[in-house]
């Protein structure tokens, strides 16, 4: 099976504007697939589902798959009724990131590709979303290739699997919004401070090593994960998709550096490229933020 | 009944102090990875599994098993094995968290009364519906996330009794959904059963103070007359933008003493105290206290009010000595 290219959904706050220009580009990118959609935070509405919506249209008629994400954090009413409308969209294929939105699209009989937060580390529970209409799986992120191929080979025939591949980690949700505690604000009155910071606002140890980012309610990685030099393993191990998560600036770069390691060219130094170090330790089954041969 | 008083038990001592202090149930681990406190020394084996039942049991009090680590299929059984030995124990509930092993033990053993664990990260009625109806979950613990006015939603819109974290150790993200701790030192709550292991920790008396690390990453420094806590990583000092503060969250204990008649009188089932990797000291003092406010509150909801007393004493156990509402009040978030 040939390996495709995804560009994950936006995990940051951006303008409108550079938005729109962001996937007007993406549009022409190799990527295959596309994943759209506020999965973060819903106090974020620059864009609303009728603007995804009109995103998708137009990724699709550029011969995109589009896949509408869910968010990941469910609290309120209004969450559960924009869940409503993503689950009901009769259009999209919608990426379930909390079991809230597995039932919902079980209930509506319609396939759907199974997050990685939705916390799946066995074939069994695998199995189980695949019974409910799951046509494409993420492993969590913190897998390690040897958990991957463990569930991999007790696999249900015919479901897909997609690799969280290129990007800053997404490592943690909570109420707390972290930027707006950074500036001293309340969450309900955040000032929407991360449209300041388009690749998150990083936070580093007291003696001044990358550490995370804080991107509103969820924390990520300081550094960057990537998998470029592992194209052939994924390949070998089944994976069918990798998917890289969108940076503000040299995506194109990274999207072509990808395609490229796809055809069998060597894999290219994207350190320039990347908004932090370079980090691929769940991987290789230790820390997250190991890199290569294991040291930190 | 309402507003149950679940205490935590990390060993058998501990868990007949919490029964003799007013525990209607406690919950308990195995001893190994199956669930969220893997710590040494800590957990049941099954000896002292079926002796704390006994105990129980004899007293008319419950015990729940905590499996609320996520499986991984090369060592699937072991979790399946738990909740068989559960079933054959006669435990009174096991808490999931994972999908595929609820379906385990609802095909294995239709009988055994299922909890989907706060490890489930279920935040909405919508989820705690699926697990519902797909596995017969008949209590479910909130994630330390939501309102009070948003839990009252929850209760509203599922026949799912709602189990509410009421003291201890406060976990600032989604449980569940929180892989710090494996970012950095390779071994999570969801697989490992642990969150900033002790193996881990590094302490070092330097020039510029006490430093504690975890896997060479520093997480704070001391000054003199600063008391060092655990170095559990969401509540270390980092630098943001050139500031250094508790950039996630400070050392600080949930206690929501204050929230009991809010929590009557909307219908929560059970109020969860955190803690079975502390001492059955610690246990004894917070279940007499817990059990003093619930049967207050129970007797005379309008009349509530928290006692100086038990205040005092529950702020001597909290970490950091402080202790906030946590979620459950906005300005919190």
């Amino acid at each position: 099976m040939e390996m495709k290219l995804s560009l994950g959904p936006l995990l940051y706050y951006w303008p409108r504007d550079d938005v729109f220009a962001f996937y007007a580009a993406a549009a022409t990118w190799p990527v295959a697939r596309v994943y759209l959609g506020e999965t973060v935070c819903s106090r974020r509405h620059l864009l609303r589902l009728p603007d995804w919506l009109e995103l998708a249209e137009g990724l699709a008629a550029a011969g995109k798959e589009v896949v509408l994400s869910s968010q990941v954090l469910i609290e309120s009413e209004s969450d559960l009724k924009t869940l409503r409308k993503l689950a009901g969209n009769g259009r999209f294929l919608v990426e379930a990131n909390e079991w809230g939105a597995v039932r919902l699209l079980a209930r509506a009989g319609v396939p759907f590709v199974a997050g990685s937060t939705l916390n799946v580390y066995n074939a069994q529970t695998l199995d189980v979303l695949a019974g409910l209409g799951a046509v494409r799986w993420l492993p969590p992120v913190e897998v390690s290739r040897t958990m991957l191929a463990a569930v991999l080979e007790q696999a249900p025939a015919g479901i897909e699997t997609e690799v969280f591949a290129y990007g800053k980690l997404p490592l943690a949700y909570s109420a707390r919004c972290f930027t707006a505690r950074h500036y001293n604000l309340a969450k309900d009155d955040c000032q929407f401070r991360c449209l300041d910071h388009a690749d998150g606002l990083p936070l580093a140890s007291r003696e001044g090593r990358p550490f995370l980012t804080l991107n509103g309610i969820q924390t990520q990685s300081a550094g960057v994960y990537t998998l470029i030099a592992l194209v052939p393993e994924l390949a070998t191990l089944g994976v069918s998709c990798l998917r890289l998560s969108p940076q503000s600036r040299h995506m194109e770069r990274v999207v072509g550096a990808f395609h490229d390691a796809l055809a069998g060219a060597p894999p290219a130094d994207l350190a320039r490229v990347m908004p932090g170090p370079p980090v691929d330790g769940y991987w290789r089954g230790g820390a997250g933020l190991d890199h290569g041969d294991g040291a930190c | 009944m309402p507003l149950d008083l679940v205490c935590p038990a990390g060993n058998l001592v501990s868990l007949k102090t919490a029964i003799d202090h007013g525990a209607d149930a406690v919950y308990i681990g195995f001893r190994d990875n199956t669930n969220a406190r893997a710590f040494p020394g800590l957990n049941f084996d099954e000896a002292q599994a079926a002796e704390g039942l006994r105990y129980a049991h004899a007293r008319g009090r419950r015990v729940l098993l905590a499996l609320n680590t996520y499986p991984q299929t090369d060592t699937w059984r072991r979790w399946t094995d738990a909740v068989d030995r559960a079933a054959a124990l006669g435990i009174d509930a096991v808490i999931l968290a994972d999908a595929g092993l609820m379906r385990y033990a609802v095909r294995h053993h239709p009988q055994l009364r299922l909890h989907l664990s706060v490890q489930g990260s279920a935040t909405s009625y919508e989820a705690i519906n699926f697990y519902h109806e797909h596995f017969g979950i008949q209590r479910a613990v909130l994630p330390r996330v939501l309102s009070l006015a948003q839990v009252e939603n929850v209760v509203k819109n599922t026949p799912v009794e709602i189990e509410l974290f009421g003291f201890g150790g406060l976990c600032v993200m989604v449980e569940g959904r929180c892989l710090l701790s494996s970012y950095c030192t390779g071994e999570s709550p969801n697989t490992a059963g642990v969150c900033s292991p002790a193996r881990a920790v590094q302490w070092k008396e330097t020039a510029a103070g006490l430093e504690s690390r975890l896997n060479g990453v520093l997480l704070d420094r001391y000054g003199k007359h600063e008391k060092a806590g655990y170095p559990t990583l969401c509540k270390g000092r980092f630098e943001v933008a050139g500031e250094t503060y508790y950039a996630l969250e400070e050392p600080t204990s949930l206690n929501t003493l204050d929230l009991l008649p809010a929590m009557l009188k909307m219908g929560i089932a059970a109020i969860k105290i955190e803690g079975r990797q502390r001492s059955p000291a610690y246990v004894a003092q917070v279940t007499r206290v817990w059990r003093a406010a619930i049967d207050a509150v129970k007797r005379d909801a309008a009349g509530f009010a928290p006692t100086a007393a038990w205040m005092a004493e529950l702020n001597k156990l909290s970490e950091g000595q402080s202790h906030t509402l946590g979620a459950y009040h906005r300005p919190w978030k």
